[in-house]
């Protein structure tokens, strides 16, 4: 479990990034953290890891406050997916999967073995794994991005927009991804984006912030869905608020879904989507 | 042409004296630049003292600089330490600055995600900083190897043998194939210096050599484009 206690951060220059934030994200569940660009989301998530330290208020990891660990040491425990994969570019796949293992002193040839077994668990051919990063397409350097965060096996992963910057088929499919290996590997996943149909999609807890990091809502997609806290969160899933506030119309033919204007959605079959 | 043939071997030593004094002041210069070059990165107060002092240095004449040193460090002027010692303090003007250039350089997301995983800032800086600015320092290097084989020459005047020999006797002698020579053969000698820096530089950097840049990508998306891609 992850706390936040009355966080602020305010950076030398002055800027107030995040402003009493107060959160609790439970085990093995997904917390997304959604908002549009500079709520502060990046920063909250990076206080989990201690890259930066609030100024006010204090993090605790299953009750204990993070700004009393070893930075380092605290880091090499938690998994970390950025946007672009954050690979480390002069080192081949399988070395930027083991890059943590090895950090933390386990053998190379271990490690490598190990990185490769987490190849296969994130979907990665392993004749991909003597490339470098520059050599593959961005939705296999954000695969190898997934497999370096879970590679010292933490308890936690942080992901910043990992799927910021891959295409919207490759996205989907890196979503799916994330959904399979959470229901396997039961991680505490806290991520981060500024697009609300993937927070709806993979997040267990979402939670809407506006600028300073101020939590607008934060609720079960659901709960979101059905019952907008402000103005400003139906605004924010409003874009879409169309589509999703679907009624049904009976046909002659059949039962067709149409949006809140009254233009047909789709259809509506027993059944639901095949898995 | 006859004096060439005349006079191979002294070509051959002369070639050789000059490889062997412009090797030290090189790798001593790319040596001392390192820390340098790391503190005029990292500090912005020693970067300004510093890269002023080094652009200094680089303006005395290498023939002053020759002349200066042996007094102040107390050797003799014939002595072979005085030209290291000078041509090393030209590698390290050059060098310092494209190793703060170079640590500039790196990709500031890629640092911070060797953060993020948990190198510490020692480690960080010579497993990722540190090999991920190899390409410009490098360059930079290359230009210190250069410079240091021209340079090599000047030490005739202060009577340091070298290639330099050749321009001085063939002047006086008014041998002109012999200054020919002097000069073809500085340049071969600093070609086959800048060569080996090269390929030192593949065989350590082996993720920016030509082959292995986005050679994947290129194969996965270009090919059924290029096979006619719009039966597709
Ligand atoms: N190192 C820093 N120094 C000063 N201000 C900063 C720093 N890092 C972030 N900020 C500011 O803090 C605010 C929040 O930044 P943050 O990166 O957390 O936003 P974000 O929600 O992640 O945005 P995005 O979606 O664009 O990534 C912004 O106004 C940003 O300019
Ligand atoms: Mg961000």
């Amino acid at each position: 479990m992850i706390e936040f206690r009355s966080v602020s951060k305010q950076f030398p220059d002055g800027t107030l990034a995040v402003d009493d934030f107060s959160l609790v994200m439970p085990s093995r569940k997904t917390t997304v953290l959604v908002g549009s660009s500079g709520s502060g989301k990046t920063t909250i998530l990076r206080m989990i890891n201690r890259m930066v330290d609030p100024t006010g208020g204090a993090v605790l990891i299953d009750d204990e406050d993070i700004s009393g660990l070893e930075p380092v040491a605290l880091r090499r425990r938690i998994g970390y997916v950025m946007q672009n994969g954050g690979l480390l570019p002069h080192f081949k796949v399988v070395d930027n999967i083991a890059t943590v293992p090895v950090l933390t002193g386990v053998p190379r040839g271990a490690a490598r073995e190990q990185a490769l077994t987490l190849m296969d668990t994130v979907g990665l051919d392993r004749s991909l794994a003597d490339r470098y990063p520059s050599q593959l397409s961005g939705g296999q350097q954000q695969r190898v991005g997934v497999a370096r965060g879970l590679a010292a096996n933490p308890n936690i992963l942080l992901m910043d927009e990992p799927f910021g910057a891959v295409d919207p088929i490759v996205r989907a499919e890196l979503q799916q991804e994330t959904i399979r290996l959470q229901r396997e590997l039961d991680k505490t996943v806290v991520f981060v984006t500024h697009d609300i149909d993937e927070a709806f999609l993979l997040g267990d807890q979402v939670v809407i912030l506006e600028k300073g990091g101020r939590i607008a809502q934060v609720g079960s997609p659901t709960e979101i869905l059905a019952d907008p806290a402000s103005e400003f969160v139906a605004d924010f899933i409003g874009a879409d608020r169309g589509k999703r506030a679907l009624s049904i119309r009976r046909t002659e033919r059949g039962a067709i879904l149409v949006d809140s204007e009254g233009r047909a959605a789709g259809v509506l079959v027993d059944g639901g989507p095949t898995a | 042409m006859n004096w060439v043939w005349n006079n191979l071997d002294l070509i051959g030593e002369l070639t050789l004296e000059h490889i062997r004094l412009s090797i030290p002041p090189i790798l001593l210069g790319f040596l001392i630049s390192i820390p340098l070059g790391f503190l005029a990165y990292r500090f912005k107060l020693t970067r300004g003292l510093l890269l002023t002092v080094a652009g200094l240095l680089y303006t005395i004449p290498s023939l002053a600089l020759f002349v200066i040193l042996p007094p102040i460090i107390g050797v003799s002027y014939l002595s072979e330490v005085n030209i290291t010692i000078a041509l090393t303090i030209y590698a390290v003007a050059i060098m310092a600055r494209s190793v703060a250039d170079a640590l500039g350089s790196v990709d500031p997301a890629v640092r911070q995600s060797a953060t993020a995983v948990g190198f510490s800032s020692w480690r960080r800086f010579w497993q990722v900083e540190f090999p991920l600015a190899g390409p410009v320092i490098l360059a930079g290097l290359r230009v210190a190897s250069v410079s240091t084989v021209s340079l090599v020459t000047v030490g005739i005047f202060i009577g340091i043998e070298s290639l330099g020999y050749l321009f001085t006797n063939g002047l006086q002698r008014r041998i002109f194939a012999e200054v020919l020579t002097g000069v073809v053969m500085t340049v071969i000698v600093a070609l086959l210096i800048d060569a080996i820096l090269v390929l030192i530089g593949r065989l350590l950097m082996p993720w920016t050599n030509p082959g292995t840049r986005r050679s994947a990508n290129r194969t996965a998306t270009q090919l059924p484009l290029a096979q006619g891609g719009g039966a597709r």
